[in-house]
C-alpha cells in the first residue's frame, strides 16, 4: 500500500451486492468521514437473467408470462404494460369491462406492494413490531388477490385483449370487506407512521431529494410525487379505465401543507396511494358495465392475428414504484417478438439516491435506499461480460462505440 | 496447620461459589434471553422461539468453526470476548443475589468492592466489544466499535448521577438521610433499602432516578433502540460481524450474564426487598423464598427494560442517541437529584415526614 504524506480522514465502507440492508444485490460504494457520508457510488448489474433475449424464443402469450416473472412484487404491472404495448402495435381493442377488471388488480397490487415496503422500510429502521403488523395486512392483501385471481403471488391474470378472470356479483361482499378491513387498519398505520416519534425522528429531514432534483433526475412513481412533481401515468394518459375514475395527483402536502421530499413524506406519499387505491377499486366496483371480459378467447386466432402484425407499440402503466415502459416491436414474419424492451420504474429512481444520501449519516443508509423502493429485478437488464469477467464502459467508450455503430450503418 | 487448613478452605469455598455464581449468571441469563423473545415475538405477533433457543444456539455455536479474519490481530481478537465474559462475571461477586449477601464480601471491617467499583466493572464488557470490534479490522466493526464508544460515554453520566444520589441520601445525616456507614458498598444499600430515607419530594426524584436507570438499561445492553453498534440492517451487526463459533458464544453469553447483572443492580438499588422477614422465615425456606422472590423482580425489571421498550419504538441514530442520554435523560437525572436534595432541607426545616412514616410503615 502507497502512503500518502497527508492524513486521509475518510474511508471506504462497501455496502452489498449482499448486505442485511438490501433485499436485492446492487453494490454501494460509499466514501465516509466520521458517520458522514461524503460521496457515493452506485454499482449494478449483479441480477441480470436475461429476461429480455428469453423472449426472443417466445410468442407473445409466453411472453406475458416470462413478463410476470421480471419481478414478484410487480408481476402484474410487467404483464399490464406488456399487453398494452402488444395491443397498441396489433390495434386490439380492449372491452370496457376488462379495462374496469384490469384497474381493480392494478390497485390492489398497489396496495399489496405499498404495505409490504411500509414493512420493510420499518425493518430498516429496526422497528420490527411495525414490520410484523403490516405484513398482517398484507397477509389480507394477498388472500384477497387469490380469491381474485387463484394466486397469490404471481397471478396470471393478465391477457393480450383483456383479462382472464371476471369478478362476479356473489364475489363483491368479500371483497367490500375486505376493501373495510383495509380502511380500518388504514387508519391504524397511519397513526403509526406518521405520529410515532422515533419513526419521525428517523424519517424526517432524512435523504431529502428536491423537487429540482426529482425534475432534472427523471425520478419517477411516489418517489418523485413526494418532491412535489406531478407525475403519475394513470392521469397523464389516462389507459385502462381510469380515464372515467374520479383520481388525481396526490402529493404528501395533502396531509401535511407542505414537501419536504424526505423519507418522512415518502412514507405519507405511499400511505396515501394506498388510500387511494382502496377508492379506486370501489368506483370501479360501482360503476363496471357488464359485458365480455376479453376480446378474443381463442388463443390460436389471437396468435394468427398477431403473427400477421408488423410495428411497433409502447406500454406505459404505473407500476406502484413509479412508471414502467415496454417497448415491442413485430416483424410479421415470426411470431415471437423482433424486439422487447423494458424500463422499469427503479431505473429512473437510482440516481436520485445520489443527492439523497450525499451529506446523510451510515445509520441513514438502510432506510433513504429503502426509500425509493428499489426493484433491482426489474432494473438490471444488461451486464457486460468478456473472458466471464466483467469490465465497464466509460461514458466515452459508450460514445465511441455508439458512432461506430452509426457509421457501419451509413455505409 | 490449623492456619492452612483454614485458608484453604476459605479460598476452596470462594472458587467454588464462583463457579456456582457464574454458572448461575450464564443460566439464568439465557433463560431470560429466551423469556425475553417470546415475550416480544408474541407482543409482535408472532408465535416466537421456544425458550430454550438460546441455550441451543450458545451449544451450537461452541461446536462451530471459529473464524479469525486475514486483517485482524488475533491474540487481541481472541482475548476480548474472554475479558468480556469474565469482567461480566465478575460483577457478580459485588451484588447480592436473593438473600445471599455478595460473595466479595466478608463481615467485618474489610469491604471489598462498592458501587463505584461495580460501575467501572460494567465499563469492561463495553470495552471489550469495542476492543475486539477494532481489532477484527472490518470497517463495518470499526464504525461498531466507534458507535458503542460514543453510546458509552453517552450513558455513564446519567448513571453515575443515580448511584452518586443514592448513595449520598442514604450516607448523609444532614440530607434527611440514614447516616448509613459505607453507603456505597451494596451490602449497605440493600440492607437500608432508599426508599425509607426519603420524604414525598424525594419520592419523586426515586421514581425520576428509576426512570432513568430504566432507559439506561437497554443502552447497557446494546438493545433497540440503542442497538446502533450492532445495527443489524445498517452495520451487518457491527462490533460483532467477524465474530464466529466459539468467539460469538462467548459475547453471546457476555450479552445474557449482563442483562442479568443490570436487572440486579436494578433490584438492589431500588427494590431490595425479601420475603422472608414478612412471612417470619429463618434458614433454607428463607434462602429459596427470597432467591425465587429474586427471580421475579429481575424477571419484572427484565420485561420493562428490555422487551417493552425494543418492541416498542425504532432505533435512534448514534447522534440522537448521545443527545437522548446528555440533555433529556441528564436532566431528569439532575431534577431528580436536587428534588432528593430539597427533600433533606424540607425534612429538616419543615419537618416533612418522611413515606414510610405516613403511611405508619415503620
Amino acid at each position: 500500500m502507497k502512503q500518502t504524506a497527508t492524513t486521509k480522514t475518510s474511508y471506504h465502507i462497501p455496502v452489498g451486492p449482499i448486505h442485511p440492508a438490501l433485499k436485492e444485490p446492487v453494490y454501494f460504494e460509499f466514501e465516509i468521514d466520521g458517520e458522514r457520508i461524503i460521496d457515493v457510488n452506485v454499482k449494478l448489474g449483479h441480477i441480470h437473467r436475461g429476461v429480455e433475449w428469453a423472449s426472443r424464443k417466445r410468442n407473445p402469450i409466453q411472453v406475458l408470462y416470462l413478463a410476470e416473472r421480471i419481478c414478484g412484487i410487480c408481476s402484474y404491472c410487467h404483464p399490464a404494460a406488456f399487453s398494452l404495448a402488444v395491443e397498441a402495435a396489433a390495434d386490439i381493442q380492449v372491452p370496457e369491462r376488462a379495462e374496469y377488471l384490469r384497474v381493480i388488480q392494478g390497485e390492489l397490487e398497489r396496495i399489496c406492494s405499498h404495505i409490504l415496503w411500509a414493512g420493510v422500510a420499518a425493518h430498516e429502521i429496526g422497528f420490527d413490531t411495525v414490520l410484523y403488523f403490516t405484513w398482517q395486512i398484507r397477509e389480507k392483501a394477498l388472500d384477497l388477490t387469490e380469491y381474485l385471481t387463484g394466486n397469490r403471488i404471481t397471478k396470471g391474470i393478465m391477457t393480450i385483449g383483456g383479462i382472464r378472470r371476471d369478478i362476479t356479483k356473489d364475489m363483491l361482499p368479500r371483497i367490500k370487506r375486505d376493501l373495510q378491513f383495509f380502511k380500518d387498519n388504514f387508519e391504524k398505520l397511519r397513526h403509526i407512521f406518521l405520529d410515532d416519534k422515533t419513526i419521525k425522528m428517523r424519517s424526517q429531514g432524512a435523504g431529502i431529494l428536491t423537487k429540482k432534483d426529482a425534475l432534472k433526475l427523471c425520478a419517477v412513481g411516489p418517489t418523485t410525487r413526494a418532491s412535489g412533481v406531478k407525475k403519475d401515468v394513470r392521469v397523464d394518459t389516462s389507459y385502462f379505465a381510469y380515464g372515467d375514475l374520479d383520481i388525481d395527483y396526490i402529493t404528501p402536502d395533502v396531509l401535511t401543507g407542505n414537501i419536504n421530499g424526505d423519507v418522512y413524506d415518502r412514507i405519507i406519499q405511499r400511505l396515501l396511494e394506498v388510500k387511494q387505491s382502496i377508492d379506486l377499486v370501489e368506483q370501479c366496483i360501482d360503476e363496471m358495465p357488464a359485458g365480455e371480459i376479453v376480446s378474443e378467447p381463442k388463443i390460436p386466432k389471437l396468435m394468427n392475428q398477431l403473427k400477421k402484425v408488423n410495428g411497433e407499440g409502447v406500454g406505459r402503466h404505473e407500476a406502484p414504484r413509479g412508471e414502467v415502459i415496454h417497448y415491442v416491436k413485430f416483424n410479421g414474419q415470426t411470431e415471437n417478438p423482433y424486439t422487447w424492451k423494458v424500463r422499469a420504474p427503479t431505473y429512473n429512481n437510482i440516481l436520485p439516491w445520489i443527492p439523497m444520501l450525499k451529506g446523510e449519516q451510515i445509520a441513514d443508509i438502510p432506510i433513504v435506499a429503502a426509500s425509493t423502493d428499489p426493484c433491482m429485478s426489474c432494473t438490471n437488464r444488461v451486464a457486460i461480460v468478456n473472458n466471464n469477467s466483467k469490465y465497464e464502459l466509460t461514458k466515452e467508450q459508450l460514445h465511441k462505440m455508439s458512432v461506430e455503430k452509426t457509421r457501419r450503418f451509413m455505409k | 496447620m490449623l492456619e492452612l487448613q483454614e485458608i484453604i478452605r476459605t479460598v476452596m469455598i470462594i472458587i467454588l461459589s464462583t463457579v456456582v455464581l457464574a454458572l448461575f449468571g450464564i443460566f439464568f441469563g439465557l433463560l431470560y434471553k429466551g423469556i425475553d423473545r417470546k415475550i416480544s415475538a408474541h407482543m409482535q405477533g408472532r408465535i416466537g422461539p421456544p425458550i430454550r433457543q438460546p441455550f441451543r444456539d450458545v451449544g451450537k455455536l461452541f461446536t462451530k468453526e471459529n473464524i479469525i479474519p486475514e486483517n485482524a490481530v488475533p491474540w487481541v481478537f481472541n482475548l476480548a470476548p474472554l475479558i468480556g465474559l469474565v469482567g461480566t462475571i465478575s460483577i457478580l461477586l459485588y451484588l447480592p443475589i436473593g438473600g445471599f449477601r455478595p460473595l466479595a464480601s466478608v463481615e467485618g471491617e474489610i469491604i471489598f468492592g462498592d458501587l463505584i467499583l461495580v460501575l467501572y466493572l460494567l465499563m469492561i464488557p463495553s470495552l471489550a466489544l469495542v476492543i475486539g470490534g477494532f481489532a477484527s479490522g472490518s470497517p463495518y466493526a470499526t464504525i461498531g466499535a466507534q458507535r458503542e464508544m460514543a453510546t458509552m460515554i453517552a450513558y455513564e453520566f446519567p448513571l453515575a448521577i443515580i448511584i452518586i444520589t443514592i448513595a449520598w441520601k442514604l450516607g448523609s445525616i444532614a440530607a434527611g438521610g440514614l447516616g448509613v456507614e459505607n453507603a456505597f458498598t451494596l451490602t449497605a444499600i440493600t440492607a437500608n433499602p432508599v426508599w425509607n430515607a426519603v420524604g414525598p419530594l424525594g419520592f419523586i426524584g426515586l421514581i425520576l432516578l428509576l426512570l432513568v436507570l430504566i432507559i439506561v438499561t437497554p443502552a447497557e445492553l446494546s438493545k433497540i433502540p440503542f442497538d446502533a453498534p450492532e445495527a443489524e440492517t445498517e452495520i451487518g451487526g457491527g462490533l460483532l460481524v467477524e465474530y464466529s463459533g466459539r468467539n460469538l458464544a462467548m459475547f453471546y453469553l457476555t450479552d445474557a450474564v449482563k442483562t442479568v447483572v443490570m436487572a440486579s443492580i436494578i433490584v438492589a438499588l431500588f427494590f431490595p426487598y425479601n420475603l422472608s422477614p414478612l412471612l417470619g422465615l429463618e434458614s433454607i425456606p428463607a434462602y429459596i423464598l427470597d432467591f425465587i422472590f429474586f427471580l421475579i423482580k429481575i424477571l419484572i425489571i427484565i420485561v420493562f427494560s428490555v422487551s417493552l421498550i425494543r418492541v416498542s419504538v425504532a432505533r435512534l441514530k448514534i447522534d440522537q442517541i448521545v443527545y437522548t442520554y446528555w440533555v433529556p435523560l441528564t436532566l431528569i437525572a439532575l431534577v431528580g437529584l436536587i428534588c432528593i436534595m430539597w427533600d433533606g432541607t424540607m425534612m429538616e426545616s419543615y419537618g416533612w415526614p418522611k413515606i414510610v412514616e405516613i403511611f405508619g410503615l415503620i
